[in-house]
């Protein structure tokens, strides 16, 4: 913008054609502002799990709970609905419409996946006494875990809804702008879990 | 979760007639005016048939300059509830001395602080610092719009929205008698089982959705809407401390967001986040909550700063002094405010390193605060200061505004904190920077845009009447309170024991009344400048020789605000234009794309108030049923492509043919 204007004679005070801001030209930005502030959800969540998850109340600690085989499976499923994503969107660059459509299904399994195995995982704590109610740590624990789970959710009922889109009016640039923000949604969700993973899962064996 | 009342019903959850204040006759009174009032406004607009122009033109509308007018007016409604709880505290701590009860008793006064607090600053401050950016910005920078313009447009109705359940909680059941930031355990259903903290938490989460967006639409529009040749260091002062005050939103309402929802997973699902047992933790909460609250503050005073700036460089006919220290300035402010969080609650006992920390780093945001005070004198030496009611409102918050950033100075100093903490003393600063520099800022901002927005300047007389009583008002009703913190009298008390402090809040009570006076004949200033607009009518465009874009174009603007983008060779991008000879293009107009209006933020944002309410009183279908329909109006509005039209070259050049009939006739 600015180079084109250096070369602009000062005298020139306006425009004569129509000044391009293309429709949607924001959005990518304006979606990765979004996204920062959706981090800053997780970085209280996280600060909280922090400061409270070592306050067992005489209750359950992270070692009493959490089995790591299965966190592992369903760390692998979230990686992998990301690699499919990433598939999605390189068909999506060829203009190759039925493929795009078939790696965002496959994604979206893999998010089902994972989120069949979350519940799993939240039913038994909850059938064995470890309700969230019972200690600050399963309080933070649970919204922590919870809250990216719902992102996921989310994030399914999105990509449904994008996968009828793109069925109906096929990759018009409005939905290849809509599937670039939901990947990186994808993405994100992923980079939140890697930091669940860590912190959450791998270090509460360690304590 | 185990002591919810068993008086639950399947259809109105807890929601039942004993709800209404009816025992309350204060309360009963209220709702009577309120209702005539609203019954009355409801029966002019339907005898004049507005409903259908107030839908298409108005709620409905994605233009920036009708968003940011009705901002101002929900800023402006609920500034008169705001100060009807703050003169009914003056009035109830003047009386209750010597044995007196006063006339408000302990559950009616608690909830009026509360609502006081929260009210000013979620729905009267924010509310016009954002209307004034929506309308400014665009304009300033040589943009038709902003970023997203839809989003622009559902971003003010869950404001408003949030604002309604406020009100709401007025009439119905009652609102939080926690102070203005629910601290926690008092918070927590143990001990505020009653629905008034999950009226705080609703509205306070529907209307932070609101601002949240707000923030994000702005930030986007500064970063990739300028007009070409306008870079970061030619961008207006005021877009300057627009961009950083959105930056603070988005990296602060998340925060607010997330440990509201703490409190609430607390009261509604029995987690022990911020209880006293079960390894809660309630010291989390206050360091989480002012962890956006302070942030939240320079969030409220940088745009009063750019207006400030506006102000003085346009009325003193010079450019702003120091400009480039003044961006670094607003910059060097907006990282601060994130170091600071903790004097706040110096008392809290983290120990004198860490007290000690966050008193310098208080302090140190002192240093580029008085730059800008600096800049502002220097703007205005020497220059031909034009005292017009905007350059009043500035010269009188470059006096009150370093008062309050004195005294906050001392609060930063932590043995002094251990002493001031929660005084009236505490309450005299902050009103005092707030009143002093946010609300000043604001009135400045009224007066210098207004005629910007409609086509007529404000009535002079009338907006010195307010002036004054404003500003003396301010120095009665709050000087005393500086007085009374020093002798150590603490905030939210309802009765006092010691006759000798009577007098003090006597002096207070009458700065109130002053106030009064000073709200009343701005609303008498805006009903006469009505009636006399034909006199007041600014026809130019650019009423006060204005230095920036937004005076380049007519007023009020076209909704698509500029015929043709501007191209920007300078900082002072209109007054260089004006110096250089530029001459208005009367020809080669084109068809100019722009965004449609929908109602889908209307639904959505009501759609989002009802479910609050529902979650207030436990009303679970209706609140499954809300959120059930907010994710379908979501989904099939975004089934909905066709979201912008051609204003048609005719409409433009009948448009920009007018306006040139206009000056050909004025010269």
């Amino acid at each position: 913008m600015d180079t084109t204007v250096a070369t602009i004679d000062r005298t020139v005070f306006h425009l004569e054609e129509e000044h391009g801001h293309a429709e949607g030209g924001s959005t990518m930005l304006g979606f990765w502002i979004y996204l920062m502030s959706d981090c800053l959800i997780f970085a209280v969540l996280f600060a909280t799990y922090g400061v409270l998850g070592g306050n067992y109340a005489a209750g359950p600690a992270p070692k009493d709970l959490f089995e790591l085989p299965l966190v592992a499976l369903n760390t692998a499923m979230l990686l992998f609905s990301s690699i499919t994503y990433g598939f999605a969107m390189l068909a999506m660059q060829e203009g190759r419409r039925a493929a795009t459509q078939a790696w965002l299904a496959v994604t979206g399994l893999f998010g089902l996946a994972f989120l069949g195995i979350e519940l799993y995982e939240f039913a038994h704590l909850i059938h064995i006494g470890a309700t969230p109610q019972r200690s600050a740590f399963l309080s933070s624990f649970f919204t922590l875990v919870g809250t990216h789970g719902l992102h996921v959710t989310f994030g399914i009922v999105w990509l449904v809804t994008l996968m009828v889109q793109v069925a109906r009016h096929g990759l018009i640039p409005a939905n290849r702008r809509r599937l670039m923000c939901l990947s990186m949604f994808w993405h994100f969700l992923d980079v939140i879990w890697i930091g669940v993973f860590t912190f959450v899962y791998l270090m509460g064996m360690l304590r | 979760m185990s002591d919810h009342p068993a008086t639950q019903s399947l259809l109105f959850g807890r929601l039942t007639l004993d709800a209404l204040p009816l025992h309350e006759p204060i309360l009963v009174a209220t709702f009577a005016v309120v209702a005539l009032g609203g019954i009355a406004l409801l029966a002019l607009l339907t005898r004049y048939r507005l409903w259908g122009y107030l839908w298409t033109e108005w709620f409905t509308s994605v233009d920036h300059k009708r968003i940011g007018i009705m901002y101002m007016v929900l800023g402006l409604v609920m500034l008169l509830r705001g100060f009807a709880d703050a003169i009914m505290m003056r009035l109830q701590q003047a009386m209750a001395f010597g044995g007196s009860e006063g006339y408000l008793n302990a559950h009616h006064y608690d909830q009026i602080f509360t609502a006081h607090g929260v009210i000013m600053i979620f729905f009267v401050a924010m509310p016009l610092v954002t209307g004034l950016m929506n309308y400014v910005v665009p304009l300033q920078i040589g943009a038709r719009d902003v970023s997203f313009p839809f989003l622009n447009n559902f971003s003010f109705w869950m404001t408003a929205g949030g604002a309604a359940v406020v009100m709401m909680s007025l009439f119905v059941g009652e609102f939080a008698r926690t102070g203005w930031l629910a601290y926690p355990p008092l918070s927590g259903i143990a001990y505020s089982p009653d629905p008034g903290v999950d009226y705080y938490i609703w509205a306070l989460q529907v209307a932070g959705v609101g601002t949240l967006l707000s923030g994000v639409n702005l930030v986007c529009t500064i970063v990739k809407m300028r007009a070409p040749g306008m870079a970061m260091m030619k961008m207006p002062i005021f877009t300057w401390t627009a961009l950083c005050t959105n930056v603070l939103i988005v990296a602060a309402f998340p925060v607010l967001t997330a440990v509201l929802a703490l409190l609430s997973l607390d009261r509604y699902l029995g987690t022990n986040f911020f209880t006293n047992d079960f390894g809660g933790n309630p010291m989390m909460y206050v360091n989480l909550i002012w962890i956006w609250g302070h942030p939240e503050v320079y969030i409220l005073i940088l745009p009063a700063f750019g207006i400030f700036s506006e102000v003085a460089s346009t009325f003193s006919g010079k450019r702003l002094f120091g400009y480039s220290s003044m961006v670094y300035a607003t910059v060097v402010i907006t990282i601060l405010s994130y170091l600071v969080w903790l004097h706040h609650f110096f008392t809290m006992g983290s120990g004198a390193s860490v007290n000690s920390f966050f008193g310098i780093t208080t302090m140190i945001i002192s240093i580029p605060t008085g730059a800008k005070i600096f800049n502002w004198l220097f703007t205005m030496y020497r220059g031909r200061i034009r005292f017009e009611l905007p350059m009043m409102w500035t010269v009188a918050f470059m006096l009150i505004f370093v008062i309050g950033g004195m005294t906050g100075v001392l609060l930063a100093v932590p043995p002094a904190d251990f002493v001031l903490h929660n005084s009236l003393f505490l309450v005299a600063h902050f009103h005092n920077v707030i009143i002093g520099g946010v609300l000043f800022g604001l009135f400045a901002g009224l007066n210098y845009w207004f005629p910007k927005a409609f086509g007529f300047r404000l009535d002079p007389f009338w907006g010195k009447m307010s002036f004054w009583f404003w500003v003396l008002g301010f120095f009665f009703a709050f000087m005393p309170l500086y007085v009374l913190g020093l002798m150590g009298v603490t905030r939210r008390l309802r009765v006092f024991d010691d006759p000798s402090l009577q007098i003090w809040f006597v002096i207070a009570g009458f700065g109130a009344v002053l106030i009064l006076l000073g709200i009343v004949a701005m609303l008498v200033q805006i009903f006469v400048s009505i009636r006399r607009r034909e006199a007041l009518r600014d026809p130019t465009g650019d009423p006060w020789d204005g230095r920036t874009l937004e005076w380049a174009t007519a007023s009020p603007p076209p909704a698509y605000n500029f015929a043709f983008t501007p191209v920007v060779h300078d900082g002072d991008a209109w007054w260089d234009m004006k110096r250089r000879g530029y001459q208005r293009p009367t020809e080669g107009f084109r068809p100019i794309h722009m965004p449609r209006n929908t109602g889908a933020g209307v639904v959505l944002a009501g759609l989002s108030t009802v479910l609050a309410v529902a979650l207030v009183w436990y009303i679970w279908w209706l609140a499954a049923l809300c959120f059930a329909g907010l994710i379908a109006t979501a989904i099939i509005h975004s089934f909905n492509y066709h979201r912008d039209f051609h204003i048609p070259v005719d409409e433009v050049v009948a448009a920009e043919d007018a306006r040139t009939r206009l000056l050909a006739a004025r010269s």
